[in-house]
């Protein structure tokens, strides 16, 4: 069942534009999906208030995983800022890297080199891939395939063997610092890298044979979850939720940035915006992320320096300005606004995660009228990472 | 929807075929990548304990601490790094900010301990079962948060320096000082190995924020002669700079000469203060050079008279009358005098104690009485005939070309020394051959090999690209004169060794391999002697000697408990020592004046 506009069946708003529901009447029922919930994505809740088993409202509570992260930055010199972001995501922690060097970079009148940029742009693809992989299980997952999120771990984990080999770390690689990269690729790994894209593509065959050509995962996600096109907008959706529904809004050809001009790709549509639409794009998109890192591996620059003079990072400033920087991520346009006073610590940093859009104003709408039991998988649809909510 | 949906699920079951991917035994068949960030090394020996990687660990998770075993010494700081495995988020920042590369990473990353303090350890002190593996993080190559290269400083070239005694330096733009001192990490290794401990890392960030009065008044505070260290200051902090282990040391000389030359002199008395209100306390000084002015400069602060008694016509002392205009500008050293004297100390040039004022009526009329008498007499080698008139001193000539006191301008000279004065004296000769005789004809005969003279580097490269002659290895055996007496040469022979077995001086020579090296004038620089006959003969027999020095106590008070020595006199040539010795007596002697003890001496 999809969101009903006409409201007049279900529960009114009061005067203080609460809807009014009468939980000593009987036919109500609190119920708290998380934050220890196996089909919660993260460390977040959902307290759903259901008529029988539908839900008619949803009020999202984030908050367990707060850390503080903008306001650590605070009182961090530039470089001391630098282990800190990857941990704002998880799943995929490269683009707080990039995004936050990149805004480094330009506040401090900073070139970074040619090769610096193209290893940035393959660890940026490699890291999609990840958080694809780790969505398609988790997806499966939601609707009782346990076994598809072992298939995709497994590749997963192979792609942080790679990136063990290229950045020292498998999941905070802490590797794109402001000036440019650590290191360049290590040898062999252009044959390793082709490994492992080649087991992701047969994974991805198979997943694609036991996950989407399935029919119960079909009954239950094709028509379900839809988000109005015209809805996009003024929620703020981006990336493949906002393409499932036949919009082309992808930054890495709208502004983009690095070296993905050179790159020849299309940002894959969907049409009918609903769990299955999206949960089809993003196998495509794990596709198409596998085309880039081959692209990038074939047209990259094999020698030069990977990293540019900095000033001595010990005592760093950065004259005063704000610049907002923005990436493709996985889940959409993923952003650091920082400003700088001219000391040596960021005035403020703002990250701007696609998930607090995504798993808080757009889920509350869109959880009105679904099935407890899709309550999951409309979440995991919507592909959220809680850490990123609260910086 | 399709029969397909309905049947393709079933393709899943073709895994039970497959061998699983789990690895069995992940504790040890899974190696860390070559480049993975695993738990810390460090090498014992190579690290100086600056202490960078605290600094740059935003975890807070090192901490430097003293370690068994591991000494405080000139340019380490005794310290190591314990690392808190709690706090370690293994960025590798350490690493890469690391100035000696000691510090890398391993790529071992189990570790079982049933002890959670076991996890703060010091790498490379603490026994770790990772401490060998060769994989594992490392700075790579080029991959610096910090710059290595120091900015060049402009000089003068070697064919316009020749024809004049203006100073070879230029001295850094404010872009260039800032680009400098952006490099120095502030670890303070240095302020443990300056003889006065000058807040270096503090000076050099007033340089980098263009405060250059707060860096003056902090330059000042333990210097007054930074006009001079400016200038031609031995810098023993930049031989323990941090820096110096994988680049360049910092240029901390030259960044001190920069906020010197950034503030104007007028503004000098303003920014260090006036004294103290007035002690009523006496202190005569003998010696207005380094060391005597700068226990001037601290007791006159303090609040006690000063009255410096100077055989000379100008007070700086060696500084003055020994270092070439080209090093030090006299303007430079004036502004330190000038300075110290602004604040009341009272000087009496041209007057000599001994002859014109004894030291018994200075130990009546004052409370104390210091001795910075310098080391004012040029060692003669005693070799044969070196007894002729054309046979000088290098601190003689030194100080008739200061003086404008008139000689006879050789035309062709050997200096017979290796160190900072020979070069001296035969760059300043080359200067006024130039001028006179349109030629430099000057020749540098040391016993050293050029590798270890004790002048600087740099002094012998300019003197090389001056046109000077060096010629290591010879040993002086005599002068050469001819039948109507004149001086025609020096005799050398080749040095085998300089040193016995015991490090005490016994050259042995080739004395076949001889060289005559043909000159007008032969000029000693092998070192300087103090002259004491100024004491008298009553009181050098009250005073206590120690291998011909007047021995001293550790505040410089010598056996006499109304008289102390400080400078080059007691520690050997060196303008920085000079200064610290001044600021240590003039500490002592406050201590001693203040208390009732001075009057108690008096009275008995």
């Amino acid at each position: 069942m999809a969101y009903q506009p006409d409201r007049s069946q279900y529960p009114q708003p009061g005067a203080d534009g609460k809807l009014d529901i009468d939980l000593t009447s009987g036919k109500y029922l609190k119920l708290w999906q998380g934050p220890q919930h196996p089909g919660i994505t993260g460390n977040m809740a959902v307290e759903l208030t259901v008529c029988g088993d539908e839900v008619v409202e949803g009020k999202v509570h984030v908050g367990y995983l707060h850390r503080g992260f903008e306001k650590l930055m605070e009182r961090r010199t530039f470089i001391q800022c630098f282990p800190i972001v990857c941990r704002i995501c998880v799943p995929e922690p490269d683009f707080n890297e990039y995004c936050y060097a990149a805004a480094v970079e330009e506040l401090a009148g900073i070139e970074i080199p040619e090769q610096a940029r193209w290893i940035r742009a393959l660890i940026l693809e490699m890291g999609r891939i990840n958080s694809f992989l780790m969505y398609c299980g988790g997806q499966a997952g939601s609707y009782g395939m346990g076994v598809i999120s072992q298939w995709t771990t497994y590749v997963r984990d192979l792609m942080l063997d790679r990136f063990e080999e290229l950045t020292g770390a498998r999941i905070y690689h802490m590797f794109i610092l402001p000036g440019g990269v650590r290191d360049t690729l290590p040898e062999g790994f252009a044959q390793r890298m082709e490994e492992t894209l080649r087991e992701i593509e047969i994974t991805m065959k198979d997943v694609y044979e036991t996950m989407y050509c399935n029919a119960v995962f079909k009954k239950r996600t094709v028509g379900l979850g839809v988000i109005d096109p015209e809805l996009l907008d003024s929620y703020g959706v981006t990336g493949p939720n906002a393409r499932a529904a036949g919009v082309a809004k992808d930054v890495r050809k709208d502004q983009p940035y690095l070296i993905y001009p050179e790159l020849d790709f299309e940002p894959i549509l969907g049409q009918d915006s609903d769990i299955y639409t999206r949960a089809d794009l993003r196998r495509q998109d794990i596709l198409q992320s596998v085309d880039l890192v081959r692209q990038i591996l074939a047209k990259m620059p094999k020698e030069g320096p990977v990293m540019s003079k900095l000033p001595n990072v010990l005592h760093w400033k950065i004259p005063r300005g704000e610049t907002y920087i923005r990436g493709e991520c996985s889940r959409g346009e993923y952003g650091y606004y920082l400003v700088t006073d001219g000391s040596g610590f960021p005035r403020r940093v703002n990250v701007r995660g696609p998930s607090y859009t995504h798993a808080m104003s757009l889920l509350e709408r869109m959880i009105v009228n679904i099935n407890i039991a899709d309550v999951a998988g409309l979440m995991v649809s919507l592909h959220t990472y809680p850490p990123e909510i609260e910086r | 929807m399709s029969i397909r949906d309905l049947l393709s699920p079933f393709t899943a079951w073709k895994y039970l075929l497959k061998n699983p991917v789990t690895i069995p035994d992940p504790l040890n068949d899974r190696p860390g990548s070559a480049r993975y960030r695993g738990f810390h090394k460090n090498d014992n020996e190579k690290c100086i304990g600056c202490g960078t990687c605290e600094a740059i660990c935003q975890n807070g998770a090192i901490d430097m601490l003293p370690v068994k075993g591991t000494a405080t010494q000139e340019g380490d700081s005794g310290l190591r790094p314990r690392i808190d495995y709690g706090r370690c988020c293994w960025c590798a920042l350490c690493v890469d900010v690391c100035m000696t590369g000691s510090l890398t990473m391993s790529n071992e990353y189990k570790w079982v301990e049933s002890d959670p303090d076991a996890f703060r350890f010091t790498p490379g002190v603490d026994e770790k079962f990772w401490d060998n593996a060769e994989l594992g993080y490392q700075r790579p190559e080029d991959h610096r948060l910090v710059e290595a290269k120091r900015v060049t400083m402009e000089e003068m070239d070697a064919d316009t320096r020749i024809n004049s005694f203006a100073e070879i330096v230029n001295g850094y733009s404010i872009e260039q000082a800032k680009l400098e001192a952006d490099r120095c990490v502030a670890c303070g290794i240095c302020i443990a190995t300056c003889p006065t401990h000058m807040a270096i890392p503090d000076y050099i960030d007033a340089v980098r924020e263009g405060n250059y009065e707060r860096g003056l008044k902090l330059l000042y505070e333990t210097n007054p002669f930074s006009n001079v260290c400016g200038r031609v200051c031995t810098r023993k902090c930049e031989s323990a700079c941090a820096s110096r282990h994988e680049g360049e040391p910092i240029a901390i000389r030259w960044l001190k000469r920069h906020i010197i030359d950034q503030v104007p002199f007028e503004k000098y008395r303003e920014i260090i203060g006036e004294p103290d209100a007035p002690t009523g306390k006496k202190v005569a000084i003998i010696g207005a050079g380094p060391a005597g002015m700068t226990a001037a400069f601290d007791l006159v602060r303090m609040g006690h008279e000063v009255v410096v008694y100077e055989a000379k016509a100008a007070a700086g002392g060696m500084t003055r009358y020994g270092i070439p205009e080209y090093r030090l500008p006299y303007d430079a050293l004036d502004r330190d005098i000038e300075l110290i004297v602004s604040l009341g100390v009272k000087v009496h040039y041209n007057t000599r104690i001994g002859s014109d004022i004894a030291m018994a009526q200075l130990e009546q009329d004052f409370d104390a009485v210091l001795l910075a008498i310098g080391l004012q007499e040029g060692r003669q080698t005693r070799i044969p005939k070196s007894e002729h008139e054309k046979v000088y001193r290098a601190v003689d000539l030194l100080d008739k070309i200061t003086s404008e006191e008139a000689f006879e301008l050789p035309h062709c000279a050997v200096v017979i020394g290796g160190g900072n004065v020979a070069m001296d004296i035969a760059r300043s000769l080359a200067r006024m051959q130039k001028q006179q005789y349109d030629q430099v004809d000057v020749v540098v005969t040391a016993m050293e090999d050029q590798q270890h003279f004790m002048a600087d580097a740099d002094e012998i490269k300019e003197a090389l690209e001056e046109g000077i002659i060096i010629r290591d290895n010879c040993g002086p055996q005599g002068c050469e004169i001819d039948e109507s007496g004149h001086l025609i040469g020096l005799k050398t022979w080749k040095v085998l060794s300089i040193l016995d077995e015991n490090n005490r001086f016994a050259p042995t020579y080739d004395d076949s391999d001889e060289t005559i090296h043909a000159c007008d004038t032969v000029i000693e620089a092998i070192g300087q002697f103090s002259d004491t006959s100024l004491l008298g003969e009553e009181l050098t027999e009250k005073l206590e000697w120690n291998r011909g020095r007047i021995d001293i106590d550790s505040n410089g008070r010598t056996s006499e408990s109304w008289l102390w020595s400080a400078g080059d006199c007691v520690s050997g040539p060196d303008v920085v020592h000079a200064v610290a010795d001044g600021h240590r007596v003039a500490s002592s002697i406050n201590s001693y004046i203040s208390s009732n003890e001075s009057s108690i001496d008096k009275q008995s």
